[in-house]
This record gives C-alpha cells, sequence and structure tokens, in this order.
C-alpha cells in the first residue's frame, strides 16, 4: 500500500529537506559574522528579483536541465551516468565543429545542425563506458569519471593544437560567425515590443531544453523502448526473461544520456559564450546528478530542481558580488542542499512516513 | 539417566515466521555431544532458517536454545561464537586477496597489532592440522586454493574459534567426489577428537554414509528424528517428501495429440564449468501436462531457463529442441525471450518476483510485460497504454485477480495475486507450450486450485504443458506423466497412476527404487 500521499512524497519531502538546508546554511552565515537574512534577501533579489536576475537564472537553468535529464534516463536503466561533464564537455566540440565548418546563412538552420553535432558527440562519448560496461561488466561510474577527465585533456588537444585561431594566445576556438549567433530571450522580448533582461545570456535554448523534458517524458513513459529502459533498471533478471538485451538497452540509454549531456553545448558554447573555451561546462555536469536527485527522476522535478540550482547559481554570483560572504561559501550552500535532498532523503522520509501512517490509524 | 552428559544443543518449540510463511514450526531437535547429526529436508523445508536462529542471524517467534544444557540467547554470530558454535556455510566467507592466515585471524585478532595475532594462529593452525588432517598451507592466497581446500580453511576458522559444534550448510554441493571423501574423514576426526557437527543436507548417500542420527524437515516442521542405522534412504525419501496427498484435480483423462516439444541430449555446462544437464531427452504432446520433479538444484531450472531463451550467462550448451517439428535455436540473439514468445511458447518462471513481474511496475504494466511488442499494444511510435490498460481489465476480471485495481504495482499485490497476474498474462496468449515452474508456490490454497484449474483447460483446449514443481502432491495431481530429474538427467518416468510417493522419492534422492528396497519395489 503508497505509504503516504504522493504531494507529500513529491512536494513536502523535498521542500521540508531544502528548509532544513537553508537552515543550516544560515548557521554557517552567523558563523562568519555575516547576516542570515540579509544574504537570503540578496540571492532573491539578484536571481528572481529582476528581469536581469531571471535573464541569468534561467540560463544556468537551461544547462542544469540538459545535465539533470542526462542523469535521469541513465538511472531509469539503473545506471549511474556520473560523466556529464564530459559528455557536455565534448557536445561543446561537435557545437564548435559544425558552426565552423559552413558559412550558415542564419541560426534557425546553425541551431539544428548544431544541436545534433553536440548530440553526436555527447553520445559517442557516453557509447565507450556503455559498451565496457555491458560487455566487459566496467563499473560505468568509474568508467564515466574517468571519461571526464580524457575528455577535458582531448579539448585541451583540440584547443590549443586544432581550433586556435592562427596568432591567438587564447585556448579556444574562433569566435561563431555573427549568422550563427542564438537570439538571446531578451532580444526576442524586444522584438514582441517588451524590455525584458538586457545584456542577459538566456536564450532561445531554454525552449529547446523545455522541449527536452517533454520528450524524455515521451521517451521514458510512452515509448517501447522507456518500457524496456525502466524494467531492466529494476529488475535485469527479469528483463532477460522478456527478452530485453541488457546489452542493446544499456548502450541505448547511455546513447540518449549522453546525447542529452552534449545537448547543454547549445546553451553555453553556442548560446553565450559564442566560441569554445576551455572548461566551458564548469560543473554543471555533476550539478545534473543533484538535479536529478532532487527531480525525482521525473523531467517536471527535473526543471524545478534545475531552477533551484539556477537561482543557488544566480543568487550565489550575486552573493559574492555585493557582500562580504565569500563565493565559496554558495559552493557550501549548494552542497548542503545536495546533501539534504540527496543523500539524507531518507531522514526527511522516514518520520514523514511514519507521520502520516499514525495520522491514518487515527483517522480510520 | 544422570550419567548421561548434557546434549551439546537442545532446541525446544523453536518457531519463526517471515510475513505470512512459517519457516519453522515448533521445532525440538536434540544433538547429544560428540555425534554427527543429519538434518535432512527439500530446499525451502527449513533447514537453513533454523541453523540461522541457530547462528544468531534470526531472532526466534518463540522457543528456546539450550548448549550444553544450559539455556543461552544468541543475539548474533559473536554470541554464538561465544557459545562455542561455528558455522560453515554453503558459500564461503573468505576474503579472496588474503593469505589463509589472515583469512583465519580475521576478526579474532588478539590486539591492535596484527603480527602477534598471526603468528600465534601459524602455531594453532600447524596443531590443528596434524590433529585432524586438515592441511592447508597458511600463507597460500585464499583465491588461488580449490574449492575443497577453501571448505577447509572456513573449518579452521570455526575450530580456531574454539568451536565445539560445527554446522556444515549443503558442505558437497561444490565438492568432487574425492575432495567429498576427504571432508567425511575430517567430519570422522572431528567427532572422534569429541566434537559435534550437524550436516544440512539433501543427499540421502550423505546421511547414509556419515551420521550417526537424522532429522527430517519438511514445510517448516519437523517431521521425525531418528538413528541413522535404523532407517533407509526409502523411508527417509519418503519422509522428505511426505506420504499425504492433499490435493485433487478433477480432469478428464488426456487425450495426447502430436507431439509439441522434443529434447534431444540436452547438455549444458554453467559458466563455472560444472555440468547442470548431462543429456536430457524428452517429448511432450499436444493435450498433455508432463511433470518434472525433483528435489530443487537438479537441472530442472536450468531446463526451463534454456527453453525459455535465458540461460545463465557464460553457459556452454549442446542438444536439439524442436518445437511443433522446427528447431529452435539453443543460443544467441535468435533464441532469447521474446523469439521464443513468438514461436509460441508461454512461461511462467519459478521465481515470479524477480524474473515473472517488475514489482515496482504497476499490474496493467506487468500484464503487457515481454508481450510489450505485439502490434495491438502499439499506437504509432508510442505504445497504446489505453490498450495495454483494457487487456489487463479483461485479464484482471477473468483470472479474479484481488484487488481489481490495474494501477496498484505488482509489490502491493498478495503472492497469489501476484502469480494469477503472471498466469494470466503467459496463460490467455494460448501458447503451443506453457513452460510452468512452481507454479503455487507461496499461493494461498484458494488461487492454488484456481491456477490448477487453468493449467488443465489449456490442456484441454489441446496445448502442451511442462510442469516443474517440486510439491510431489502438485505433480501427482497434474501430471499426465511424470519424469524426476536428479543431478542434471532423467532418474525415471512413472505414470502418477502407478507411482507412489516413496518410489518418486527414492528416484529423486538418485538411488533406484529396486535396490533401495532390496528387491520389494515395483521392478
Amino acid at each position: 500500500m503508497e505509504r503516504m500521499p504522493k504531494w507529500a512524497d513529491v512536494i513536502l519531502t523535498p521542500l521540508i529537506s531544502l528548509v532544513l538546508a537553508f537552515a543550516i546554511s544560515a548557521l554557517v552565515i552567523l558563523a562568519i559574522g555575516e547576516s542570515p537574512a540579509e544574504a537570503l534577501k540578496v540571492m532573491v533579489q539578484g536571481a528572481l528579483g529582476s528581469s536581469y536576475g531571471w535573464g541569468f537564472t534561467l540560463y544556468y537553468t537551461t544547462n542544469f536541465v540538459f545535465t539533470g535529464l542526462a542523469v535521469m534516463v541513465a538511472y531509469h536503466a539503473g545506471l549511474f551516468n556520473i560523466g556529464g561533464e564530459g559528455q557536455a564537455a565534448m557536445g561543446g566540440l561537435g557545437v564548435a565543429l559544425v558552426v565552423l565548418a559552413l558559412p550558415w546563412p542564419h541560426w534557425a538552420l546553425a541551431l539544428p545542425a548544431a544541436a545534433m553535432g553536440a548530440a553526436l558527440f555527447g553520445a559517442l562519448w557516453a557509447l565507450v563506458p556503455a559498451w565496457l560496461q555491458a560487455r566487459r561488466g566496467s563499473h560505468i561510474v568509474i568508467t564515466t569519471i574517468m571519461f571526464n577527465f580524457i575528455a577535458a585533456a582531448a579539448l585541451n588537444y583540440m584547443l590549443v593544437n586544432v581550433l586556435r585561431p592562427v596568432g591567438s594566445m587564447d585556448p579556444a576556438s574562433a569566435r561563431f560567425p555573427e549568422a550563427a549567433h542564438l537570439p538571446k530571450l531578451s532580444e526576442m522580448a524586444l522584438g514582441l515590443g517588451v524590455e525584458w533582461g538586457r545584456n542577459t545570456p538566456a536564450n532561445v535554448t531554454f525552449f529547446l531544453a523545455i522541449a527536452a523534458c517533454l520528450l524524455v517524458w515521451l521517451l521514458i513513459w510512452r515509448t517501447r523502448l522507456g518500457y524496456e529502459i525502466r524494467a531492466f533498471g529494476k529488475s535485469e533478471p527479469a528483463a532477460l526473461y522478456a527478452g530485453i538485451s541488457p546489452v542493446r538497452i544499456t548502450v541505448l540509454a547511455m546513447l540518449v544520456s549522453g546525447a542529452l549531456a552534449g545537448l547543454m553545448a547549445v546553451n553555453n558554447v553556442m548560446g553565450e559564450a559564442e566560441r569554445l573555451v576551455l572548461n566551458a561546462v564548469e560543473g554543471a555536469g555533476f550539478i545534473g546528478i543533484a538535479v536529478a536527485l532532487m527531480g525525482r527522476n521525473h523531467p517536471l522535478g527535473v526543471l524545478l530542481a534545475a531552477l533551484l540550482f539556477g537561482f543557488l547559481y544566480q543568487g550565489g554570483g550575486e552573493l559574492a558580488l555585493w557582500t562580504s560572504i565569500p563565493r565559496e561559501l554558495i559552493v557550501v550552500i549548494q552542497a548542503l542542499v545536495i546533501l539534504f535532498t540527496g543523500a539524507l532523503d531518507n531522514m526527511v522520509r522516514m518520520p514523514l512516513e511514519r507521520l502520516f501512517a499514525a495520522l491514518r490509524r487515527k483517522g480510520a | 539417566m544422570t550419567a548421561t552428559p548434557a546434549p551439546a544443543i537442545e532446541l525446544r518449540g523453536i518457531s519463526k515466521a517471515f510475513g505470512p510463511v512459517q519457516a519453522n514450526r515448533d521445532i525440538d531437535l536434540v544433538v547429544p555431544r560428540g555425534t554427527i547429526h543429519g538434518i535432512i529436508g527439500e530446499n525451502g523445508a527449513g533447514k537453513s532458517t533454523l541453523m540461522s536462529i541457530l547462528y544468531g542471524f534470526y531472532r526466534p517467534d518463540a522457543g528456546e536454545i539450550l548448549v550444553g544444557g544450559k539455556p543461552v540467547a544468541i543475539a548474533d554470530s559473536q554470541a554464538a561464537i561465544r557459545a562455542g558454535i561455528g558455522m560453515v556455510f554453503q558459500h564461503f566467507k573468505l576474503v579472496q586477496n588474503f593469505t589463509v592466515l589472515e583469512n583465519v585471524v580475521l576478526g579474532a585478532e588478539d590486539g591492535r597489532l596484527l603480527r602477534p595475532s598471526l603468528s600465534r594462529a601459524r602455531g594453532e593452525l600447524k596443531r590443528l592440522a596434524a590433529e585432524y588432517g586438515l592441511q592447508v598451507d597458511p600463507d597460500a592466497l585464499v583465491e588461488e586454493l580449490s574449492v575443497g581446500h577453501q571448505q577447509r580453511v572456513e573449518i579452521l576458522k570455526a575450530l580456531y574459534r574454539r568451536a565445539d559444534i560445527l554446522i556444515l550448510d549443503e558442505p558437497t554441493g561444490v565438492l568432487t567426489p574425492a575432495e567429498a571423501d576427504h571432508l567425511f574423514r575430517i567430519l570422522r576426526g572431528l567427532k572422534d577428537e569429541g566434537k559435534t557437527i550437524i550436516l544440512i543436507t539433501h543427499k540421502l548417500r550423505e546421511i547414509m554414509e556419515i551420521t550417526d542420527n537424522v532429522s527430517v524437515m519438511r514445510r517448516g516442521e519437523m517431521v521425525a528424528s531418528v538413528r541413522t542405522a535404523e532407517t533407509g534412504p526409502a523411508e527417509l525419501a519418503e519422509l522428505m517428501v511426505g506420504r499425504k496427498v492433499l490435493l485433487r484435480v478433477d480432469k478428464p483423462p488426456a487425450r495426447p495429440g502430436a507431439p509439441v516439444l522434443e529434447v534431444r541430449g540436452l547438455r549444458m555446462v554453467d559458466a563455472e564449468g560444472v555440468e547442470r544437464l548431462r543429456g536430457i531427452d524428452l517429448e511432450i504432446r499436444a493435450g498433455e501436462i508432463l511433470g518434472i520433479a525433483g528435489v530443487a538444484g537438479n537441472g530442472q531450472t536450468q531446463l526451463l531457463e534454456i527453453l525459455g531463451g535465458f540461460p545463465e550467462a557464460g553457459a556452454r550448451l549442446q542438444g536439439e529442441i524442436r518445437l511443433g517439428g522446427r528447431p529452435l535455436p539453443l543460443q544467441g540473439p535468435g533464441a532469447d525471450g521474446r523469439a521464443r514468445r513468438r514461436a509460441g511458447i508461454g512461461h511462467v518462471p519459478e521465481d515470479r518476483q524477480a524474473e515473472g513481474l517488475i514489482m515496482d511496475f504497476t499490474a496493467w504494466e506487468n500484464i503487457a510485460f515481454g508481450y510489450h511488442h505485439a502490434p495491438e499494444f502499439q499506437r504509432g511510435p508510442l505504445m497504446d497504454n489505453a490498450a495495454i490498460r483494457a487487456d489487463a481489465m479483461g485479464k484482471i476480471q477473468r483470472f479474479d485477480i484481488r484487488p481489481p485495481n490495474p494501477d496498484l504495482a505488482a509489490k502491493s499485490f498478495s503472492g497469489g495475486n501476484q502469480q494469477k497476474i503472471v498466469v494470466a498474462r503467459e496463460v490467455e496468449r494460448n501458447p503451443e507450450l506453457l513452460l510452468i515452474g512452481q507454479p503455487t508456490r507461496g499461493v494461498d490454497i484458494g488461487a492454488i486450485e484456481f491456477i490448477h484449474k487453468r493449467i488443465v483447460a489449456l490442456r484441454d483446449a489441446g496445448r502442451a504443458v511442462l510442469l516443474v514443481s517440486v510439491e510431489l502432491d502438485e505433480i501427482m495431481a497434474l501430471s499426465d506423466r511424470i519424469l524426476v530429474m536428479f543431478d542434471g538427467h532423467i532418474m525415471g518416468e512413472r505414470l502418477p497412476a502407478e507411482a507412489t510417493t516413496g518410489d518418486l522419492g527414492c528416484l529423486m534422492a538418485g538411488v533406484e527404487p529396486a535396490r533401495a528396497d532390496a528387491g520389494g519395489g515395483a521392478g
């Protein structure tokens, strides 16, 4: 029987975890002699208090949606993809190669091509660990972590030796041509006659992220492949009994996962930097793990959790800018959120379950 | 009477339930000091649960344990060791990349520094080796030892912890015959030194060869305790499988038609190199139920898995399978569960919770499981969830699955209703051949009757059924022909009308009935 109502499972539990995480963060801020109330005000103001703040928050959110979905799809197949970081980095390489290869006449043509390049490179980067897991039993957590380092090194090589324009001292690709620049959300708003979020990086990729949420939902809960992925993730012996090939599912799930992580590059490389630079991913691949955990491996949850982490990222930046709270403290706050919503999930869930069980007994 | 020393172990009224399953019911057991005591029973009879209670893994719901005449509370394995009880598990608990010496000392170190413990253990091992014939090189790595030697390390571990009472759980299951002989010599040596040994097994031959007394368990109860010298394998086999026929299934006589399944010379060697099937030949005709009796672990599982299209990884197969005259591949992509279903084989697997169902999936999702490629369940690139639900609703009604809620997760249903979900899914596809393993394990009596009727109805519709069960009653009640499997081959064939449980019990124990009854059998 269900232990507690769905709303308590999906909303109440993460909310309480979040409050606990913020409460302890407040104690830490107090301990370094700053005011938690002031800090919260700066964060909320900076991230959500203006269209400028939102323009950044939504940009970060877009990154985290892609990496969160990547972790989520692999998770449903019982695979823990820690390699989002490397897959997103390789996705960036895919974007750069596609955009710089042709004189794109318009961004609307460049976008699908670049997205395909990003997805393809991300997927291929996930393919090797997937294959090793399926065929050789090499643990995917270990191999995807290793592949993060290999991706960083490979990217370094590509930028320094291949993509760097002649005469440049900067390990970065050439700037993308003007025609291939993605429209910013601010520009799109201006087109509608609204002044919104000037000089912010949020761009059209945000809508791609929303579409990805919908497509992933369809894939996991409405297609045969999704059915097989979930069945395999829940029970490998049962999958074998039903004639579902573990090799096929492991490889396909990781290809989709890697492609989603790779797609993040459309946002940060093509949409924001407009060239490929070193360390463009900036840890978003790892944040994706927390986003998927907190989003309870559902696309809607991933979207909401990505928004939360987008807020933390942007609010944290503002905090470092306007107060004497060091930037490192933001990492502490993020870590606490991950700790409480992910690792310590049961600490809140179990007492809640007991509470609801007690309430039900009283009601009965 | 006063001269009799207190028994090494005495159990009084031990009971233990896991949820609705009564694993042990009011068990009494007396093991005199310095004897070898066999505990025999089928898989699931409750032997391992009883020994786990004795070793502190489970707490009994009721009852009392006396060691050396004194009541003891055994809360954990440390307490068991303090009481002088040592256990050798079926699956060894050794650290593979430690040496023998390190394994023996592990968990019984004298202090924070390892060296004094190791040198003391080295001397102690030398003494034990000399005393009991337990020679093992103390500096060898465990992973480099043969299975027989690894078992000796387990015994040494127990003796090093000053165990007076040694429990061995199915010790010969992994041994070659020569290694088993050596083990028995060691056990006799231990007995001569005054140790008490409890041997858990389902092999009658071992009981007869080495034990002084034997206790028989069946369905969680201790049905008999006798002196080995005063009994024989036939009597023990009968005690093990039970004499009463509780089940009766009304069925018209079978009218077998053309052969549906033909298996010729099927052999299987598993990844560890153990030969699990040693040349199986069988045939099932349309409109016939073939029952395979046997103690669990004699190759029935492997047979079902191969026919169902999912032999364990790394297995090597040989032989021929034909369905309706057409050969089926044994292994490879054309031999998976999906291909088998397409060929017309339905399969109710032995382990419904691990294989037959996804416990976290809803009932309706499970009712499509394995048939999720069926054209009627597709709508363009998506699955037609509405069609699957409608199909599930029909099956839930026709099979009276309760509660009749298709959105409930499979794990929320009782065992009987879970099994009905699987049976409904497989039977209603009207397969040419139905494989059905342990159809009523953990199923309540009402559902048993229902499932049996469905199996008979499928037969009467001209389909072939391969039934594997460790419940002899069920085999006798349902089958039109009975094959008995033992140690990977077919021991014999009987018709249910002329078979007796004693006769079948002997075959199941690998004993020819004629020999066991000294010429008094059916011949």
